[in-house]
């Protein structure tokens, strides 16, 4: 371990401090997602993912993460720069004129980090296969991660691709899904039910694994236990369950705070439940 | 005007197949996706000789996009080849976020673009794909017209680096372009000089013009004839060079009236230099099932059409 797991959480409180002080800053934004995502984003790219802050589009030889629901912007842009791809100062600028960070994320700007522009949804997947299918024909032999939301799976591109990685054995692969059962207009069972999710990608021909995207120790052991998997043919889901707002206990639980920033009292109630480990930006 | 003769009729898509395989010995980042239309893109010889080098997406278009644009960013340089409307209009937001916003090196080759490809008729004949594309910023739209141009516009794009709509047809045409031409991206070619009227003209078009050309000399008119194979970047030099010369101008375009080639033509002399204008392109319309010719015909993009036109743009310049 790089980190214990003491360490891992300190960080993610301090991610969730950012979410919620960028989307107050320009009051517009997605924070329950963001929120719900800070434990894996934190995980992955402090413990699990071997990449390199020195900015390359190509990423050879380092493993490569691809946020397909690209809404949840901040957590993202946090978490960079938290691990170094450019200054904490830059969270600032979030959604402002002329910004490298912008509502959703783009290689446009040319921000250190981001390798596809996503926002419109159902694309990440097809991209992360193709980078992956890249990294084989290059004999690159690092992984390639990608998150996707789970309302966003109506999306049927995901299903184009959910087919085609099994059939291509595209085992080096590893997808999360953010499991919070809410989206903009409600809950998933409610506006376009999923289902059974894991019974689904195994009749497509994955490997599912389970986790608590909230427990740091859970993601952390997914994650590897994931990585482990790799190589056999299939390629790997983490079906990982979450809580949208996580951590700030007015936001959780509800599809209520997908897209909405706090006002100043709120963001005070909200930062006061979230200890600053690192220094705030 | 200057003769032009053939040997040979051959099909646009297969100077691409060609063109392929020859990118693919060029580059070892060059690869290939299909989605399910291997033997219509003319892919086979690609696939025979690179196997490991190509990729059988399926009936998936959207996925093929965005694999393509995954592919670019372990350096490869991918050609994605389904039909014109299932390349553009099914993948438009695909293209849009995924390729174009995000500045990936991906060739989107798109065959049976059109009314020539006939009788399958409307449903497949996209008559709106060169103005989908063209719209996208950062986006370099080319539409070559024979055989030898074909393959040698699908070798060029392979070295430029950026996003390319390259489109291509299904039927047999004469091929009457230099076998060993270099093809330059954003250049035009001069098919002929003169100074009555210019004929601007690109894919399937550019033959029709020809036989255009040579009717009109014939009844005294001197027609300059330019072929625009790349329509965007518009090379805007030689099209205001030659319209300050005849002071007139017929675009030609198998294609709408709206959101082609005309209409790039257009937006440049209005600012540059106000000529009148006529078009011959599909007139806002869906296409129909037929044979390709008699589809041309209907849809008034025969070498008459470009004849008529002329001689009313060149009465109206004199008015």
């Amino acid at each position: 371990m790089k980190h214990t797991i003491n360490e891992l959480e300190d960080i993610a409180s301090q991610v969730r401090r950012d979410i919620v002080r960028m989307v107050h800053a320009c009051q517009s934004g997605h924070p329950g997602g963001s929120l719900g995502c800070a434990d894996f984003f934190t995980a992955l790219y402090f413990e699990v993912m071997n990449h390199s802050t020195d900015f390359t589009m190509d990423g050879k030889g380092e493993d490569l993460f691809f946020l397909s629901n690209g809404h949840i912007s901040p957590v993202f842009y946090s978490v960079l720069a938290r691990s170094g791809y450019f200054d904490i100062s830059e969270l600032a600028t979030f959604r402002k004129l002329n910004s490298r960070l912008q509502g959703h994320p783009t290689t446009h700007e040319g921000l250190p980090g981001i390798r596809i522009a996503s926002g419109s949804l159902g694309q990440g997947m097809s991209v992360a296969i193709g980078a992956a299918q890249a990294k084989k024909l290059n004999k690159d032999h690092s992984t390639v991660f990608v998150l996707l939301g789970d309302g966003e799976l109506q999306e049927g591109q995901n299903w184009e691709a959910i087919m085609y990685a099994p059939h291509n054995k595209v085992d080096n692969l590893i997808a999360s899904v953010d499991y919070n059962g809410q989206q903009i207009d409600g809950p998933t069972e409610k506006v376009l039910s999923l289902e059974n999710l894991q019974a689904k990608f195994e009749a497509f021909g994955w490997h599912v694994i389970n986790s608590d995207g909230n427990d740091m120790d859970s993601i952390v052991k997914a994650l590897h236990y994931a990585k482990s998997l790799l190589g056999k043919g299939k390629p790997i889901l983490n079906l990982m369950s979450t809580q949208m707002g996580a951590g700030v206990d007015f936001m959780m639980g509800s599809h209520k705070w997908h897209g909405v920033a706090p006002n100043d009292e709120q963001l005070a109630t909200a930062l006061a439940q979230l200890p600053s480990t690192l220094k705030d930006y | 005007m200057k003769k032009y003769t053939y040997t040979e009729k051959k099909d646009t898509r297969s100077g691409f197949g060609a063109g392929l395989l020859e990118a693919g010995k060029k580059n070892p980042e060059v690869v290939a996706l299909c989605a399910d239309l291997v033997g219509s893109l003319k892919m086979d010889a690609f696939i025979k000789e690179f196997p490991e080098r190509f990729f059988q997406i399926g009936i998936a278009e959207a996925n093929m996009i965005g694999i393509a644009a995954g592919l670019t960013i372990g350096g490869k340089v991918p050609f994605t080849g389904t039909f014109a409307n299932f390349s553009t209009g099914r993948v438009y937001d695909q293209i849009r976020q995924s390729v174009a916003y995000s500045d990936k090196n991906v060739k989107i080759c798109a065959s049976h673009a059109g009314l020539t490809l006939g009788e399958d008729g409307a449903t497949h004949q996209i008559l709106e794909d060169i103005g989908l594309m063209k719209m996208l910023p950062g986006m370099t739209v080319i539409n070559p017209c024979d055989y030898n141009q074909t393959k040698a516009a699908t070798i060029a794009i392979a070295e430029h680096h950026g996003p390319v709509y390259l489109r291509f047809g299904r039927p047999v045409i004469p091929v009457f372009t230099d076998p060993d031409q270099k093809f330059e991206i954003g250049k035009a070619w001069m098919v002929n000089e003169g100074t009555d009227v210019t004929i601007i003209a690109t894919g399937h078009m550019v033959w029709k013009a020809i036989e255009a050309g040579e009717k009109l000399a014939e009844m005294g008119i001197d027609a300059e004839i330019i072929n625009i194979h790349t329509i965007k970047p518009l090379d805007e030099e030689a099209v205001l060079k030659s319209v300050k010369k005849t002071g007139c101008v017929v675009t030609c375009e198998e294609h709408n009236k709206f959101g082609g080639l005309g209409e790039s033509v257009a937006r440049l002399l209005s600012t540059e230099l106000p000529s009148p204008q006529e078009f011959v392109a599909v007139n806002d319309s869906f296409g129909e099932s037929g044979t390709p010719d008699q589809l041309m015909t209907k849809y008034g993009l025969d070498s008459i059409n470009i004849i008529e036109a002329a001689q009313k743009v060149i009465k109206r310049a004199k008015k």
